[in-house]
């Protein structure tokens, strides 16, 4: 119990660090805000008057001391207040809630696509050989190496465009899911893969393999049904990272198949410096990581009850 | 009778290197057979070669190889599978990391059965349970559903014996099943292993510990080199061996017997080239008074691990702590060492405070007393080389720092050439060398030993302590000797204290305590332990401690 308060407890000082940080970036940002928008709403790069200046301020509340300000923006956060864009005129809450959907279906997705991958390849080659093993792992290095972008790029040309196998455009479809999944989940699996083969030939050396073999199980049994639970831990332990990089990078694949999602948002706000909206969406990915940070977190545990006991 | 198993003439390669050359033995049902041997004897690999587990890049050939009349001699994976659990049980060392650390231990007894299509889930479930019961673990039901690190070393022990034994197989091979357990421990899974034999199943004991052996085997085959160079009735090769490997594997034992004798042949015996230091001789060296140390366990509750124990080390004397895992001696050690902070009582070092002084002013003492551990390796920085290790380890103010090493590789029978290897490069006798070297360097008084020769084969672990005793005896050292192993305990100690659950259950010189031990707890110790009589066999049939 106590450590679960501690978790949630450091969960929270994580999301209000991520909300001052963003805070205070956004208010460091040159350039007058309430000119941005105003020149956004027209359209127009032009110096204004502070009569026309005043209002927006007033609105905004960009004359109080900065200070609370801050309280301001903090205090909203902890009702779920994002603040309103400024472009879209919009609560950033309904903005995101729109479009986060598709995002997490991608990287759902794209994360399930890795494991999936990972996991048979490293059954599959790991200790089966040299050749194999050396197949194995080089595809491993060089898959976690490539460049989403570029990935996206050759995906789509080939699986979509030529031999149409895929739709160009996703849309919500699962279908559409396919290719973005896996421009995401492809360099992914490489990385996964690396460290579970690492482990689970280190596992194929230890003595309870060798019991278990010595009791009559056959080779696909030893690793499906022992090595591969060892080798996984690790694998885990990186998932929480890899679904906050997931989510965040999710915006290429996005841009790529013209999805939908959080990530087109994103860089549309980002070029029309709609500050409230952009940092909604940095809160939101610190949320999405310490979230996917606990998830593993009791993953870990199922996976491996030794630690019940020890905490 | 005919023989259940027959191998002529096997021999395992690996590559260019043959480990096994050429060797024969046979068995029959319901009897004993001990392949005895040191570290790269083979013995394991013979045994792998029975399950057909040497892996895939061994070369394995035999004139005969014959189980329970079948020739096992180029059988697929699919049909070794179909023997390997269900005719020849295979049981290896440490259960810990030979049990599935992530798996409940019914589920690993449970596999046994699975995979050979034992039954019904249920019929498997009361089968488990039952195999649990028979060797002798409590509470089947509540164990049935434990991680292996949640039952204690000779829990995990029976369990992997009971997934070994679930289908009753004819032949069962044992490999070191004792080698990490505590000797009352011990004797209970001996004891196990000999109800299994009686029950008319074979057994195929791999070990390095002859008195082990002496307890439990019809036959003895003792190897050396790949090679079996003796063979016979246990009784009679151990009594009267024939081949004079086997002579020095006996003689290097040490035991209540050896005591004031050398255990390793050919190394001449030093003599004394100081005379005892003149220190005040009443004042102990070391002077321990009422030490206690209490740890939080993870559930909150404190244990005293060291309760309340006291002791006096005189100056060249050997004092040995005996006690087994979990008794505290190890804590003591790291007390007197001023490692861990006592939470009561002292020790005083060579009549001053020494423990209740603050660090600082204990760090210009801290060479008057040193350590040597059971395993080198991992108290060496890898990278160093023997030289660098030695250096470093010399008190500041040397003059000749190069010639002082030369000086300690001397005196622990190491040469010059040692000196640019690094720790891998050694052999783990060689090792243990340099650590000794290294407690001397500074020129302390006292050496705590703790497990020094633990990790060691027999013939190098007899090397050892001969070093030991030299040095002891040149030196005019005073050793805190600190061991699992009674007879090595015995063999080295002037006096011994036997620890249990933290407490000093008795103290006395060596021979008190080994041959007319007062308290239980001590009795049910040397009783425990399989021994070997000079040139004779003794079978100890005595009760065996009840199974907690």
């Amino acid at each position: 119990m106590k450590t679960v308060a501690l978790k949630v407890l450091g969960a929270i000082a994580v999301l209000w660090a991520a909300a001052t940080f963003t805070f205070f970036v956004q208010a460091a940002l040159p350039g007058d805000r309430a000119t941005l928008i105003l020149n956004q709403d027209s359209g127009q790069i032009i110096k204004r008057s502070d009569a026309e200046l005043a209002p927006v301020n007033e609105k905004f509340g960009f004359d109080d001391p900065i200070y609370a300000q801050y309280v301001n923006y903090v205090a909203g956060l902890a009702q779920g207040d994002l603040g309103t864009s400024y472009r879209l005129k919009a609560p950033v809450t309904e903005i995101i809630g729109e479009q986060i959907w598709p995002t997490i279906f991608l990287t759902i997705a794209a994360l399930i696509a890795a494991w999936v991958m990972a996991l048979a390849l490293t059954l599959l080659t790991a200790k089966r050989g040299r050749i194999p093993s050396a197949l194995g792992s080089g595809y491993e290095t060089f898959t976690a190496a490539l460049p989403h972008y570029w990935l996206g790029v050759i995906l789509l040309v080939v699986f979509a465009i030529e031999l149409q196998l895929f739709p160009v455009e996703g849309g919500s479809s699962l279908i559409g899911l396919v290719l973005p999944a896996l421009t995401l989940g492809i360099p992914l699996a490489g990385f996964l893969g690396q460290v579970t083969r690492d482990e689970f030939e280190k596992v194929l050396d230890q003595p309870f393999v060798t019991s278990a073999r010595a009791r009559g199980m056959g080779d696909f049994g030893v690793r499906w049904r022992h090595a591969l639970r060892h080798a996984v831990l690790p694998a885990i332990t990186l998932s929480g990272w890899a679904i906050g990089a997931l989510f965040s990078g999710a915006v290429i694949a996005e841009i790529i198949f013209a999805r939908q999602g959080i990530g087109n948002i994103l860089v549309t706000a980002a070029n029309m410096r709609d500050i409230p909206l952009v940092s909604g969406i940095v809160m939101l990915v610190a949320l999405i990581y310490v979230v996917a940070n606990l998830l593993v977190d009791l993953a870990y545990r199922v996976v491996d009850p030794r630690i019940e006991v020890s905490s | 009778m005919t023989d259940l198993l027959r191998v002529e003439n096997l021999r395992v390669g690996f590559g260019d290197t043959e480990v096994v050359k050429g060797i024969s033995f046979s068995l029959e049902a319901g009897r004993c057979l001990a392949i005895v041997g040191e570290s790269g004897s083979g013995k394991s690999v013979t045994a792998r070669t029975l399950v057909g587990l040497t892996g895939g890049r061994s070369q394995v050939t035999a004139d005969a190889l014959e189980f329970d009349g079948r020739d096992l001699r180029g059988l697929r994976d699919r049909q070794w599978r179909d023997i390997r659990g269900r005719d020849i049980g295979f049981i290896l060392q440490d259960a810990l990391v030979s049990l599935d650390q992530l798996r409940p231990i019914g589920k690993e007894i449970d596999e046994a059965l699975r995979l050979h299509r034992y039954g019904s889930r249920e019929e498997r479930r009361k089968r488990v349970l039952h195999l649990l019961d028979e060797v002798g673990i409590p509470e089947p039901l509540l164990r049935v559903r434990q991680l292996p690190h949640e039952l204690s070393g000779g829990q995990r022990q029976r369990a992997l014996i009971a997934s070994a034994i679930a289908l009753d197989p004819k032949l069962i091979i044992a490999d070191e099943p004792t080698t990490a357990l505590d000797v009352t421990v011990q004797a209970r899974i001996l004891h196990l292993l000999e109800r299994i034999r009686d029950d008319g199943s074979a057994l195929i004991l791999i070990s390095h510990d002859l008195a082990v052996v002496a307890r439990m085997a019809d036959e003895v085959a003792v190897m050396r080199y790949g090679e079996i160079v003796e063979r016979g009735d246990a009784r009679e090769v151990l009594s009267n061996p024939q081949h004079a490997y086997t002579r020095a594997l006996l003689d290097a034992i040490p035991s209540t017997h050896s005591k004031g004798t050398r255990l390793s042949p050919g190394t001449p015996h030093v003599a004394p080239v100081v005379e005892r230091a003149p220190r005040a001789a009443d004042t102990p060296v070391l002077d321990a008074r009422g030490l206690v140390k209490r740890y939080a366990g993870p559930d909150g509750q404190t244990r005293t691990v060291v309760d309340d124990v006291s002791f006096e080390l005189r100056a060249g004397e050997t004092l040995g702590v005996v006690g087994e895992s979990g008794s505290g001696k190890t804590t003591t050690a790291r007390i007197a060492l001023a490692l861990t902070e006592p939470d009561g009582g002292e020790v005083l070092l060579n009549g001053e405070p020494w423990t209740a002084v603050p660090e600082k002013a204990r760090r210009v003492r801290r060479r008057e007393i040193s350590v040597i551990y059971q395993d080198p390796l991992s108290s060496f920085d890898p990278r160093w080389s023997v030289d660098q290790i030695l250096a470093d380890a010399l008190p500041p103010g040397v003059r000749d720092p190069r010639k002082r090493v030369g000086e300690l590789l001397a005196l622990v029978g190491l040469e010059g050439e040692h000196r640019a290897r690094r720790p891998l490069q050694l052999s783990g006798g060689q090792r243990q060398r340099v650590a000794i070297a290294r407690a001397l360097a500074p020129d302390p008084s006292v050496i705590v030993c703790d497990e020094p020769v633990s990790a060691l084969d027999v013939s190098i672990q007899a090397q050892v302590l001969d070093l030991l005793t030299d040095l002891q005896e040149q030196l005019g050292l005073s050793y805190l000797f600190i061991s699992h192993d009674l007879g090595v305990i015995h063999h080295m100690s002037d006096r011994v204290l036997v620890l249990n659950e933290g407490k000093v259950v008795e103290t006395g010189t060596a021979d008190e305590v080994f041959f007319a031990p007062r308290e239980p707890y001590t009795r049910a110790l040397v009783a425990a332990l399989p021994r070997l009589e000079p040139r004779q066999v003794v079978r100890h049939e005595e009760a065996v401690p009840a199974a907690t």
